[in-house]
C-alpha cells in the first residue's frame, strides 16, 4: 500500500461505496444543525481543529490530549445531562485505540448520544501512516458488533445530513461514519485546557461566570 | 472481653466508602473489576441512588468521570493496581491540565503478600507517578481513619479542582490472599 493514498484505497465492508468527503465541510454542516445547545466533544488533533474553526460555541469541548477519550468524555456528559444531546467527534485512529468504549456506550444505551467518526484511513497528524480502517477494518461493522445497532456509513454529504438529523431527532445511541480526504485541519485550537474546560462548563450551565 | 451482645458490628470498609461517596454527592462510580473491591461494587449496584457500571479500560473510566464532572455530576473510578499503570496519559493530558477532580480508588496489590510479580512491579511505580504529577495520593491502612480521609479529600478535590487517589491497603481491605 502506498501511504499517501491510504485515504483513497479500496475499503473493507460498507465503507467501500461511501464517497470520500472533507472533514471541515462536514463539521460545518454538522454545526449548522445544532439548534438546542447540544454538547460537542472534539477528539484529538484535526478533529477538534476543524470543530474550533467551524465556529466556537460554549458547548464545545476541544480535547487536546488523551487520544481515544472523546467518546468516553461524551458518554460522561450524556449521563450527567440526560436532557441535552451530546455529540462525540472522533477520528479513525483514535477510535481504534479505544474500541472498548463502543461496547460500553451500547451497554449504557444513552438516548442522547451521537458518535461521528471521521475516517481518512491515516494517522494524519503524525505523517499519514495507514490505519487498519484503510484496508481491513470496517468501523461501522465494529460498532454494530459492539451493540450499536444504529450505525451507518454516510454515502455522501446529503446522506450525512440526513443521518445526523435523524440521530438528533430519534434518539440514540447512534454512530455515523464518514470517509474523508487527507486535507489537514483548518486552523488550530487555542491550547488552554483550563479555559476550554471552564467555558464548556459555563456552556453546559454547570459553572457560573 | 466484650459482653455486650447487642452491640452492632462496626461498618465494613466498603460500607464506609459507599456512605462517604453518598454524603459527598458522588453519584457516578465507574470501575474495571477487582476482587478486593467486589463487596463495594456489589453494594453500589444494589443502591439505585448510584449510577455504577463497568467499563473496558481504566483510562476510559477517567474519560467518563471527566465528562460527567463537566456536566455537573461528581464521579469516582475504581481499579486495581495493575490498572493504574494504564492511566498516566489520561492523568497527564486530560485530568491534571484540565483541573478535573476525579476521585480515584485503587485496590492496592503488589505488597503485603503479593503472589503476582507483575502486580508487585506496578505497585512500585504507582506512587512515584502520582508524586511526579503532583496528584494527591493517600494510602489508607486504618479503618478508623477511612471516613475522615475520604470525606475530607473529596471535599478538597472539589474545592481545589484537583484529582485525588485513594490507595486502599491490604491492611484495610484484607487484600487478595494467595492460597498456596
Amino acid at each position: 500500500m502506498t501511504v499517501p493514498h491510504a485515504h483513497n484505497a479500496p475499503r473493507a465492508g460498507g465503507a467501500h461505496n461511501a464517497k470520500v468527503m472533507n472533514r471541515f465541510e462536514l463539521t460545518k454542516r454538522l454545526a449548522g444543525k445544532l439548534t438546542r445547545e447540544e454538547a460537542v466533544i472534539g477528539g484529538i488533533g484535526n478533529t477538534n481543529f476543524d470543530l474550533w474553526s467551524a465556529g466556537q460555541r460554549p458547548q464545545n469541548f476541544y480535547m487536546l490530549g488523551s487520544m481515544g477519550l472523546a467518546i468516553p468524555i461524551a458518554l460522561g456528559v450524556a449521563i450527567a445531562q440526560p436532557h441535552r444531546h451530546v455529540v462525540a467527534l472522533e477520528g479513525d485512529g483514535s477510535l481504534l485505540m479505544q474500541l472498548g468504549c463502543l461496547a460500553t456506550v451500547a451497554m449504557r444505551a444513552p438516548k442522547n448520544l451521537t458518535i461521528v467518526v471521521w475516517d481518512n484511513g491515516i494517522y494524519q497528524i503524525t505523517g499519514s501512516q495507514p490505519t487498519a480502517s484503510a484496508s481491513t477494518a470496517d468501523l461501522v461493522a465494529i460498532a454494530r458488533g459492539s451493540g450499536l445497532a444504529k450505525s451507518a456509513w454516510a454515502a455522501d454529504e446529503e446522506d450525512f445530513d440526513r443521518l445526523f438529523a435523524a440521530a438528533l431527532a430519534e434518539g440514540g445511541p447512534s454512530l455515523i461514519a464518514a470517509r474523508i480526504d487527507d486535507k489537514p485541519g483548518v486552523g488550530a485550537t487555542d491550547r488552554d485546557p483550563v479555559q476550554i474546560r471552564a467555558r464548556f462548563m459555563q456552556g453546559l450551565g454547570v459553572k457560573r461566570g | 472481653m466484650n459482653t455486650n451482645d447487642t452491640q452492632t458490628q462496626p461498618a465494613a470498609w466498603h460500607e464506609i466508602v459507599q456512605a462517604t461517596l453518598k454524603a459527598n454527592d458522588v453519584k457516578l462510580v465507574v470501575y474495571v473489576p477487582d476482587r478486593v473491591f467486589t463487596p463495594l461494587i456489589k453494594s453500589l449496584h444494589a443502591d439505585d441512588w448510584f449510577t455504577t457500571f463497568a467499563c473496558t479500560r481504566e483510562e476510559e473510566a477517567l474519560g467518563i468521570v471527566s465528562g460527567a464532572w463537566m456536566g455537573g455530576m461528581r464521579g469516582a473510578v475504581l481499579m486495581q493496581t495493575s490498572g493504574f499503570a494504564t492511566i498516566p496519559n489520561a492523568l497527564a493530558s486530560l485530568v491534571v491540565p484540565s483541573q478535573i477532580p476525579a476521585l480515584i480508588f485503587v485496590s492496592e496489590r503488589g505488597t503485603l503478600g503479593e503472589f503476582n510479580l507483575g502486580q508487585a512491579m506496578v505497585c512500585k511505580t504507582m506512587r512515584p507517578v502520582l508524586d511526579s504529577l503532583a496528584v494527591e495520593n493517600i494510602t489508607i491502612t486504618r479503618h478508623d481513619e477511612l471516613e475522615f480521609i475520604v470525606d475530607r479529600s473529596i471535599k478538597q478535590a472539589v474545592a481545589t479542582q484537583a484529582p485525588v487517589t485513594f490507595i486502599l491497603s491490604p491492611l484495610l481491605t484484607g487484600g487478595k490472599v494467595f492460597s498456596a
